[in-house]
């Protein structure tokens, strides 16, 4: 260490520390990619396991009686608290929400787990629990559980919500990765990335001609238009962190498929294209976070996909790939220009290119 | 997208591929310069439409991936120091040093912060005046008129808790270590239409006429990358060896003549070891003596280790185009995105990663079988 008053500094405030590869965890645990599956396979896998958690899916299905129940959790840790289109508030609920839509579930109940930073204001506390109000009314969905706890300033950012929500699945819905087949088609809800750039640009102040709003929603209402389409829906996921290109490579892993994505069908708002090309960023693997992704029997796939049109949250669904073959799992892109490439999980959150 | 959706347009690369492959009858290896054309060329499979006759070896052209282990060590070992904030760009954070990198530093407690500009790094410096704040300053002549900027607003401004470690680097010398090397066998280059932006396109002619090398100023999108591949080709084809200007939509021939006033002021030419090559002479930007004051180096004393990169890391030999990633041994095995060895397989620019992240290993795989 050097020595401060050498340096003209005044003396150390903070404690000198020591870093090794491997042995803490880093950021990029959280987000989404190949470091957050490793931390999953390294650590939680081993002491938790059990054959409903080992599927890895966003939701977990159990029998209870004659019913089947969804179950799923996720926190949310977004920064800024508000951003364009939403707020964590809204968010915590119908990120949750979506959890159990795509695995086939209509929510019947929510709890909310809040942790407050000590110095946290009432009055911001207060909007966004109204937001939450407002998002769970919207997707016809109540928070019945609840719980507070406060931490020191200093010992969190703000607030960090944690829902919860448990689901009914109708006894005719059969949906899992395993069901999907070579022909299906890849369908998407709408245009993607409108969530990640709207947060990014409210954290960094990036300001672009036209504001790009978020797209958190609950899909509950789509997924039940389209659950009854007369097309038959293998499996859903919602793109959240890591974006289309993650959860399309999980959904070719856990069922064995290779699936190509046509680049050029691939919906992009010009506002998040020109940011991203700015960032340096693929949209590809920015998040949503109020849309879906489907994969349909491609015999029905057109009654699917005019069902998610006919929903305003669905309102630009398209078709953007198709599942090519049974092989070892993995993801082409086909480019404009009629070349592939494979569209891989990122090993880390992407980051903002240099030049 | 107006600007953007005409130079990826299919039909125009499509004519474009057909000119090239019309007027190429021999064997060419072309160079081009910077990362983010490597991964345009990756990206959109560019090279695999090329005729077999043109080879594309990819160059020196990404900051991150030629600073050398000793300078990331350097900035590791200060973020670790009491009251210090250390700030880069993101891409800098993930390239190991010789024990970890930058991310690991911050979960072990440093504060290390990324931004997405120099004048972010300041701002920070005067709304925490108890903290130091350090801005890692990497890149080509592209980014060196921001730090340039910076360094002299935060003298006007007097900001006391500010500093510098510039590790800037030029693109000049780099292409001259690769020609004077006998083990070369680049034979024209597409030159980096941003670096250009700034420096304009007049440090180039020296190197042609020396070399008898065509150098083509290009931008970074498919239809730029290809008229340049296309000037380059009819320029060696001809036995011409001229600068030529494709990206004349952004580089003017004298460049941007306020950034090089600027920089000429903030910065002088030093001699420095970059990653992969010998010392270059006069290949680096350190602050001039009249900006000293905000020299990271000389306020806290800091001394590049002498770590070298892991032998089984051949980044070098990438980084002078001597060998394609696909050819290095650790490629995909021993080093990954995950599990990097060298930065080249890490940073968003770096030859390695594009060639990782688009799956050329498994299509080699498939294509031996």
């Amino acid at each position: 260490m050097s020595d401060p008053d050498r340096n003209g500094l005044p003396a150390a405030l903070g404690r000198p520390v020591s870093a090794r590869k491997g042995e803490a965890v880093v950021l990029g645990h959280g987000s989404g990619g190949r470091l957050t599956a490793e931390l999953v396979r390294r650590v939680f896998l081993p002491a938790l396991s059990n054959p409903l958690l080992d599927r890895l899916n966003d939701s977990a299905e159990v029998q209870v009686g004659a019913s089947r129940v969804v179950f799923t959790t996720d926190s949310f840790v977004v920064n800024p608290l508000r951003f364009p289109g939403g707020d964590i508030g809204s968010l915590a609920v119908n990120g949750t929400v979506n959890d159990l839509a795509v695995a086939g579930g209509q929510p019947i109940g929510l709890s909310a787990a809040f942790i407050l930073e000590e110095g946290f204001p009432i009055a911001e506390l207060e909007a966004i629990v109204q937001s939450m109000r407002g998002a769970a009314d919207r997707a016809g969905v109540a928070v019945i559980a609840a719980d507070t706890k406060v931490v020191e300033h200093g010992k969190a950012d703000g607030l960090f919500i944690t829902t919860s929500g448990i689901g009914v699945v109708a006894g005719n819905i059969e949906l899992g990765p395993e069901r999907i087949q070579v022909g299906d088609a890849v369908l998407v809800s709408g245009p993607i990335g409108d969530h990640g750039i709207a947060v990014m640009s409210a954290r960094e102040g990036l300001e672009f001609q036209t504001t790009i709003v978020s797209d958190s929603a609950s899909l509950n209402g789509l997924v039940s238009l389209m659950l009854k389409s007369g097309g038959t829906i293998r499996c859903m996921r919602d793109p959240t962190r890591g974006g289309v290109a993650t959860v399309v490579n999980e959904l070719a892993k856990s069922s064995g498929v290779e699936i190509l994505i046509e680049e050029t069908a691939v919906p992009v708002r010009d506002g998040v294209r020109a940011a991203c090309e700015i960032l340096g960023l693929d949209p590809l693997y920015v998040a949503c976070e109020g849309r879906l992704v489907a994969i349909a029997h491609s015999g029905g796939s057109d009654q699917v996909l005019a069902a998610m049109r006919r929903h305003p949250l669905g309102s630009d669904s398209r078709r953007i790939g198709v599942v090519t073959r049974s092989a070892a799992p993995r993801v082409l892109l086909r480019t404009a220009f009629g070349t592939t490439r494979l569209l891989d999980v990122l090993a880390g959150a992407q980051l903002p290119r240099i030049c | 997208m107006k600007f953007l959706d005409e130079f990826r347009d299919a039909a125009i690369v499509r004519a474009l591929i057909g000119q090239i492959r019309g007027a190429t009858t021999r064997p060419w290896t072309i160079m081009e310069v910077c990362g983010g054309q490597t991964h345009t060329i990756v990206r959109y499979g560019l090279d695999e439409l090329l005729p077999r006759t043109v080879t594309l070896v990819h160059g020196p052209g990404c900051p991150v991936c030629v600073t050398p282990i000793g300078m990331i060590d350097l900035a590791i070992e200060l973020s670790t120091r009491p009251k210090i904030t250390l700030c880069s760009f993101g891409d800098m954070l993930r390239v190991p040093g010789s024990t970890c990198d930058l991310f690991d530093a911050r979960a072990a407690g440093a504060d290390v912060r990324v931004v997405y500009s120099p004048l972010d790094a300041l701002e920070l410096a005067r709304r925490e005046p108890i903290r130091e704040v350090v801005f890692f300053a990497v890149g080509f002549e592209t980014t060196a008129p921001t730090t340039a900027m910076v360094v002299h607003q935060a003298a006007r401004l007097k900001v006391p808790n500010f500093s510098v470690i510039a590790a800037h680097v030029r693109v000049p010398p780099a292409i001259e270590a690769i020609l004077s090397s006998d083990d070369n066998r680049v034979q024209g280059f597409l030159a980096a239409g941003h670096v250009c932006t700034v420096m304009g396109i007049d440090e180039y002619r020296p190197l042609v006429e020396k070399f008898k090398v065509p150098i083509i100023v290009t931008g970074f999108e498919p239809v730029d990358l290809l008229q340049g591949v296309a000037m380059c080709v009819a320029q060696l084809e001809e036995g011409r060896a001229e600068v030529e200007n494709q990206y004349a939509r952004s580089v003017r021939n004298e460049g941007n003549v306020a950034a090089r006033g600027l920089m000429a002021e903030v910065f002088t030419f030093v001699d420095r070891r970059w990653r992969g090559f010998a010392t270059l002479p006069k290949s680096a930007l350190a602050l001039s003596d009249r900006y000293a004051a905000y020299d990271a180096i000389r306020r806290f004393g800091l001394t590049q280790t002498r770590a070298n990169e892991p032998i089984e890391c051949r980044a070098g030999e990438v980084l002078r185009g001597l060998l394609k990633p696909l050819q290095c041994p650790a490629f995909g095995s021993s080093c990954t995105p995950d599990h990097p060895l060298g930065a080249p397989m890490v940073s968003a620019e770096g030859a390695c990663a594009a060639y990782f992240g688009a799956g050329r290993l498994a299509a080699a795989a498939t294509e031996a079988k």
